[in-house]
């Protein structure tokens, strides 16, 4: 009995999406998305703009709410929780925002020091030790410190979002398209960073992006999602849930077209045409 | 065989009378349905400011700056104001005054003007033109650019770490402005009413201290707290509630002061007759008040 108790939780995922719909007034979102990640997995949330990738992470830390289904953490149902129930089990996640979102009004030492100030009992000189430690892994020099943010490039932005987000060792750590925006080396040394925290630390992580690259190289399984306004009613969202080699060797068309970077039919749609002309018009194109 | 062209269902329905009835009935469903929804958000947004400024202290690094913000750097223009305003007052009041002899009254005017309407107005309109605006504008952008989501993946809850230091700023220093304001319009009316027209100073002084009380000092300073309450609420809810982009951004800083100003003559209104009818409740004489 005892055996399996612990088989079972060990079994149990990290994090469990049930049935979740998300609408933003009457713009549908999500629908009855069902998905479970293990610990130490890192999971690649792949999909066209717009089709609630970020939306669906943001479900998972509680800062959207969803209007049907379960997101549980660890067990726990993020939505039965009370603020500040929610509050103190956000310190188990790290949040790599798009364009960072470091605060203007502080310094690159605050931005990377906010939540051990916030939460953590530790003296100003441990404090400092920590976000310098935390810096340099993500290849930083000492002396950024003191600077803000507006002084920094795109890619020393999102290396201090990284830092930010791994100072208090998350056990979930989300990346929400880390490479957007950023040159194609800059986009490795994250890619990079993404694969070095994951061998340092035993996090979970999600990671949201168009970038096929960062997909391929950090990603144990992709999922993708598909915008509602694209699917037949009933049909589900999530198209493609496989590992890299899978994804290449899948003849889902549409999974296909997302990976090559075709624009198909949806180049059709813009000129007016039919789907059958648009397959037509492919067709004889490639011929 | 003939067909008869049939009208749409919804043509008939939308011209007739019961049709522009059910319309107009929508309508205005519509805007009372989303007048009340507005309304509950509002107040949901202050219950649980208040419900986070009884839970846990903020930080003082977050204290502070706002205090700053809030008193120190509004204090020369509430200063500015509150003597030009009472400089004109003594300009467009004297010859009036002097025409049926009572000049030496315009201390009483003026400054009984200045405590109970004008000082905390005034004082309350620079707060929301000044720093309202600018608590909208600045949330506003931390929205959009997603610094409140990041706070809040942190595990600070952004209504402990940005509302209620604007909050408290707002309603403990709202009254040392009023005072300022008040102070300065009083100096500014006896500097053109007794310096410039040579009013006798005597006069003017014994009619003002007949005429203003402390009940009078009181009730404006009662009113300040409730416009710097109103101000901080207003100008937070638009600065969470932001449109995205440059445009929402700038829409909730005027929507900010707009509302503001507003919530600040309602307020006046408001306070000035229930404070009036506390008076008269425990003085019914119109005694005076100390």
């Amino acid at each position: 009995m005892m055996i399996e108790q612990i088989m079972d939780e060990q079994q149990q995922p990290l994090v469990e999406i049930k049935g979740v719909s998300v609408s933003f007034e009457n713009q549908h979102i999500l629908r009855d998305v069902q998905l479970q990640i293990p610990a130490g997995e890192t999971l690649v949330l792949l999909g066209e703009s717009g089709c609630g990738k970020t939306v669906l992470m943001k479900t998972i830390i509680g800062l959207v709410h969803p209007n049907r289904g379960d997101v549980l953490f660890d067990g726990q149902d993020i939505n039965r929780l009370n603020d500040q129930e929610l509050s103190y089990l956000r310190l188990r996640f790290g949040f790599v925002f798009q364009n960072a979102a470091l605060f203007d009004s502080m310094t690159i030492g605050q931005n990377v020091a906010f939540p051990l100030r916030q939460h953590g009992r530790f003296t100003s000189a441990q404090i400092r030790d920590m976000v310098i430690a935390r810096l340099s892994e993500v290849g930083l020099p000492d002396s950024v410190v003191h600077k803000k943010p507006a002084e920094l490039s795109g890619g020393m932005r999102k290396r201090v979002g990284l830092a930010r987000a791994l100072i208090m060792n998350p056990e979930l750590i989300m990346y929400d398209e880390p490479t957007t925006g950023l040159d194609p080396i800059m986009s490795d040394v994250i890619n990079e960073l993404i694969i070095r925290t994951r061998r340092r630390n035993p996090v979970t992580s999600i990671v949201v992006t168009h970038d096929m690259n960062t997909a391929r190289k950090v990603a144990d399984r992709l999922v993708m999602l598909m915008p509602l306004s694209r699917l037949a009613p009933g049909e589900s969202q999530i198209i493609f849930d496989g590992t890299p080699a899978e994804l290449d060797s899948t003849r889902d068309r549409r999974v296909r077209q997302f990976v090559n970077g075709e624009a198909g039919e949806r180049l059709m749609e813009m000129r007016g045409e039919s789907p059958a002309e648009a397959t037509e018009t492919s067709h004889g194109s490639q011929s | 065989m003939s067909t008869v062209p049939s009208t749409p269902n919804h043509e008939i329905f939308d011209h007739s009378y019961l049709g522009k009835t059910a319309s107009w009935v929508a309508d205005w469903g519509k805007l009372i349905l989303d007048t009340l929804v507005a309304f509950g958000a509002f107040s949901l947004f202050n219950l649980r400011t208040f419900r986070w400024m009884f839970t846990r202290l903020p930080r003082s690094e977050t204290i502070w700056p706002n205090f700053y913000r809030v008193g120190v750097s509004s204090l020369p223009v509430v200063a500015l104001t509150g003597t030009f305003i009472g400089m004109v007052l003594a300009v467009q009041s004297y010859f009036q005054f002097r025409q049926i002899g009572l000049e030496t009254r315009l201390g009483a005017v003026i400054n009984m003007t200045l405590v109970r309407e004008l000082g905390p107005v005034l004082a309350a309109t620079m707060l929301a033109g000044r720093v309202g605006s600018a608590m909208a504008a600045e949330l506003g952008t931390m929205r959009v650019t997603e610094q409140i989501d990041a706070l809040a993946a942190m595990g600070a809850h952004p209504l402990h770490y940005l509302v209620v230091p604007r909050f408290l700023a707002c309603l403990f220093l709202i009254p040392t402005l009023t005072v300022m304001a008040d102070f300065m319009g009083v100096a500014g009316g006896h500097f053109y009413g007794v310096t410039w027209l040579e009013i006798d100073i005597h006069h003017y002084w014994s009619n003002s201290i007949q005429a203003v009380t402390n009940f009078d000092l009181m009730v404006g300073l009662i009113k300040s707290v409730f416009f710097g309450a109103a101000i901080a609420m207003v100008s937070c809810y638009q600065g969470f509630n932001c449109d995205a982009g440059a445009e929402g951004v700038g829409r909730a800083s005027t929507n900010s002061f707009v509302q503001s100003f507003v919530m600040i003559l309602l307020l006046d209104l408001v306070l000035g007759i229930i404070l009036d009818n506390f008076y008269f409740m425990f003085y019914p004489d119109g005694a005076s008040f100390f």
